[in-house]
């Protein structure tokens, strides 16, 4: 492995698992509970990465691939190969996860400031770096497995951080049991491929799914099995419900994990495995992402608490992904995914600095029961939280689609995808229906967070003096990210802000052919999208300007009254805002019959097979033992044993009479024995 | 002169003599010196067919065994017998039966 490449990446690697190793086991005997050796670990990974990016765009070679592999197990004819895969793909995925991980702990230098587990916290963080820098740079699909587990324990961990807490100690259950439903998928995939295929290593699955090793239904099986994977990692409709409860955790992870990148692992998976997704697998792919962004979108609208409505927002927009995904236009969803994880991990920090202002700010007050989440307790924050306030501004125009910031690019890539998509097959018509209805709803409620949060009369006067900017260690992620909502970075080395046309993104990241023979090939993906691409633009711009112009109305101008609106949707409104009562019914119809199942397999258990069978044996035992017993007291002991040492008692009692000790004895009874042997002798 | 038959006669008489001695005698100094009695008889013998056997020298070579063989015999038995006496007070064999059960 002397590739420079290679070696960078294993420093990225590891560098993270190092610190976390350190953290965990004495950071907290540390100065300042060893925060600097976390920081400093993903600091030198953070320029790992960017000269790694440096380099890769100095190459401007979309076919830039280097990949290196060792056999990790070999029994036989049976080997696995773990490896890793650096392309163009892995260096930006890479950049996003360590400049997202880097602003996240230097925002929760601050954040958590005084927490208990304070090292610990970052030992985690550490952890997570490690396992999503394994998912990114695997050439395999076991060693991203190995690194997908990794990511849901550090998610667990993070979710839990506060565990004292019975929510969050439920939202980090549910999490991972959540994702442990997607994740029985995944491996299902997995040997479905390894046994039509005999490797887990991505090149030699395109190979053999091109030379039709694998195909038909047990093909879209497997790519199915996959994507599984990737629904519950990405929060997809029906194994959604794990990541608005994953707000549980600290902002600062929600911003790293639940919005950047962990639950971006997912969509990353999918546009992988791409090329072996079967026509009729894609078009689940396609209709779970649409739906799921549409979906979430208008649960989002109703939500009160800050963060519950960016997560919301998160699982709608990697719905956009998934989408993409679907509809073939997967350097799309790649793209989304870059730019989403710069704005939407900007917005968290956003929220993250509101709510640990509002925190204070109730915390003067000594008010502990006002929930320092709730936007309807917030209000008019604009002027005391500049910085904040332009820095969401920015990511929140991203996010609706507005022209000049880079959602607007991402997005409608994506649009342009599915509407392309429905030109060709028209009677999926409804994949665009809900990429551009979750558009126009998105633009809504994001604005809306806005208005509530930083525009119009303060909703609790009281404690609007006590509302500050956020220190520096907060602020500065919040500008960089900020800075980076805008379109120009993305569109770089041309500057035409509403074309991505000649980027250095769409050079480097080119889609390739599908290797499952008869389905869409690069050249007509990209073609349909670019002939979609100026009705998309105007469609897109379209629905964010009705979405920004309603939230305009209702909650800064105030001309229609939302309360008045809430109620004329009638049952509509109850629904978003409980979330579709999925949870409910997840309860009612998944968990609770389950428990009873489980209640009734226990009694099983206890009752039948515990006490008659195991203890029945117990009994059966005991038995066998004490007849045993006996026999070995009565007849081997006290017979065999006993008897053997009686005889030679009884002989020796008879023979001792023979040793008088008269000597002279002995000497007659030689003397008496040869004479007797010399008359036998002279016969 | 003497044949064969004279020299066994006599170790004949000398060993039953030995043999008498061993088993009468009480004292442990007697049945020492019967023993000496029988070692000799068997040294007569072994002299006698050698010089009549046409043995060459084999048995006088034996019978120089057997004298150093008595000596060291004598020696090890006469110290016992001390320390019998030592430990007892008698060199009366029939009363040294501390080993009769």
């Amino acid at each position: 492995m002397n590739n420079i490449f290679i070696n960078y990446s294993l420093f990225i690697l590891f560098l993270p698992l190092v610190a976390f190793l350190i953290q965990i086991f004495i950071g907290k005997r540390l100065p300042r509970q060893g925060d600097w050796v976390s920081i400093g670990a993903i600091s030198i990974t953070l320029i790992l990465s960017i000269s790694m990016f440096v380099a890769m765009l100095l190459d401007y070679d979309p076919g830039f691939k280097h990949e290196a592999s060792f056999t990790w197990l070999d029994m036989g004819a049976f080997k696995i190969k773990l490896g890793f895969l650096v392309d163009n793909i892995t260096v930006i995925m890479l950049l996003v996860v360590a400049l997202i991980s880097t602003c996240t702990h230097i925002f929760s230098v601050k954040y958590l400031e005084g927490d208990i587990r304070y090292s610990r916290y970052f030992a985690y963080l550490g952890l997570f770096t490690f396992s999503m820098n394994g998912i990114v740079l695997s050439n395999n699909l076991i060693s991203m497995y190995m690194s997908w587990e990794l990511v849901g324990v550090s998610s667990y961990l993070l979710i839990g951080h506060w565990f004292e807490k019975d929510s969050a100690a439920n939202a980090a259950k549910k999490a991972f049991l959540t994702n442990r439903v997607g994740d029985i998928g995944f491996f299902i995939g997995i040997m479905l491929i390894y046994t039509a295929i005999g490797s887990f290593a991505f090149t030699d699955i395109f190979e053999g799914v091109a030379g039709g090793l694998i195909a038909g239904t047990t093909l879209t099986l497997a790519g199915l099995g996959l994507f599984m994977g990737a629904m519950g990692k990405s929060s997809q409709f029906p194994l959604h419900i794990w990541l608005p409860d994953a707000m549980e955790g600290p902002t600062p992870v929600s911003a790293l994990m639940h919005a950047a990148t962990m639950v971006a692992a997912g969509v990353y998976l999918t546009v992988r495995i791409f090329p072996l997704l079967t026509p009729d697998a894609l078009l689940v792919v396609a209709y779970i992402g649409g739906f799921t962004a549409l979906f979430a979108a208008t649960i989002a609208i109703t939500q009160n608490d800050i963060k519950k409505v960016l997560a919301y927002s998160t699982v709608s927009q990697l719905g956009y992904m998934i989408l993409a995904v679907g509809t073939g236009v997967y350097t799309a969803a790649f793209f989304h995914l870059l730019t989403h994880a710069m704005f939407k991990a900007n917005l968290f920090y956003g929220s993250g600095s509101v709510i640990h202002s509002m925190h204070h700010a109730l915390h003067e007050k000594h008010d502990h029961d006002t929930d320092p989440q709730d936007m309807r307790n917030m209000g008019g924050f604009k002027e005391k939280m500049p910085i904040t306030y332009w820095s969401m501004l920015a990511s929140t125009m991203a996010i609706a689609g507005v022209p000049l910031f880079s959602g607007f690019l991402s997005k409608d890539a994506i649009l342009a995808g599915s509407l392309s998509f429905a030109q060709h097959h028209p009677e999926h018509f409804l994949l665009p229906v809900f990429g551009f209805g979750a558009a126009a709803i998105t633009a809504f409620y994001m604005f809306r967070m806005m208005f509530m949060t930083f525009h119009g009369k303060p909703q609790m006067p009281e404690l609007i003096n006590d509302i500050h900017e956020s220190p520096k260690e907060m602020a500065g992620p919040l500008v960089l990210l900020g800075t980076l909502s805008v379109a120009i970075w993305y569109t770089f080395p041309h500057l035409n802000p509403i074309s991505t046309h000649g980027s250095w993104f769409t050079t480097l990241v080119r889609p390739i052919d599908s290797a499952v023979p008869g389905n869409l090939t690069a050249l007509a993906i990209e073609s349909g999208a670019h002939h979609a691409h100026n009705l998309a633009m105007g469609l897109s711009i379209g629905v964010a300007v009705l979405g920004i112009g309603l939230a305009v109305l209702m909650y800064l101008k105030n001309v229609l009254s939302a309360e008045n609106m809430g109620k004329r949707a009638g049952f509509l409104y109850d629904w978003s805002l409980n979330k579709y009562y999925f949870d409910e019914n997840y309860d009612k119809y998944l968990y609770q019959p389950t428990l009873r199942l489980a209640k009734k397999i226990s009694w099983i258990d206890w009752e039948l097979y515990d006490k008659y069978f195991i203890n029945g044996f117990g009994r059966v035992t005991a038995w066998a033992s004490r007849v045993s017993g006996k026999f070995d007291y009565d007849i081997i002991d006290q017979l065999l044993v006993d008897g053997f040492g009686r005889i030679a008692d009884n002989l020796g009692s008879i023979l001792k009479k023979v040793q008088t000790g008269k000597l002279q004895n002995y000497l007659l009874y030689v003397t008496v024995g040869i004479i007797i042997l010399m008359i036998i002798q002279s016969f | 002169m003497y044949d064969l038959n004279t020299y066994l006669i006599i170790s004949a008489a000398l060993f039953s003599l030995g043999i008498f001695g061993v088993m009468t005698r009480r004292n442990a100094i007697s049945i020492l010196m019967g023993v000496e009695l029988i070692l000799n008889a068997a040294n007569i013998n072994f002299i006698a067919f050698s010089r009549f056997g046409g043995m060459n020298l084999d048995g006088h070579i034996f019978a120089l065994f057997v004298i150093v063989l008595a000596a060291a015999e004598a020696a090890v038995a006469l110290a016992i017998v001390i320390n019998i006496y030592n430990n007892m007070n008698t060199i009366n064999v029939d009363e040294a039966s501390a080993m009769k059960e």
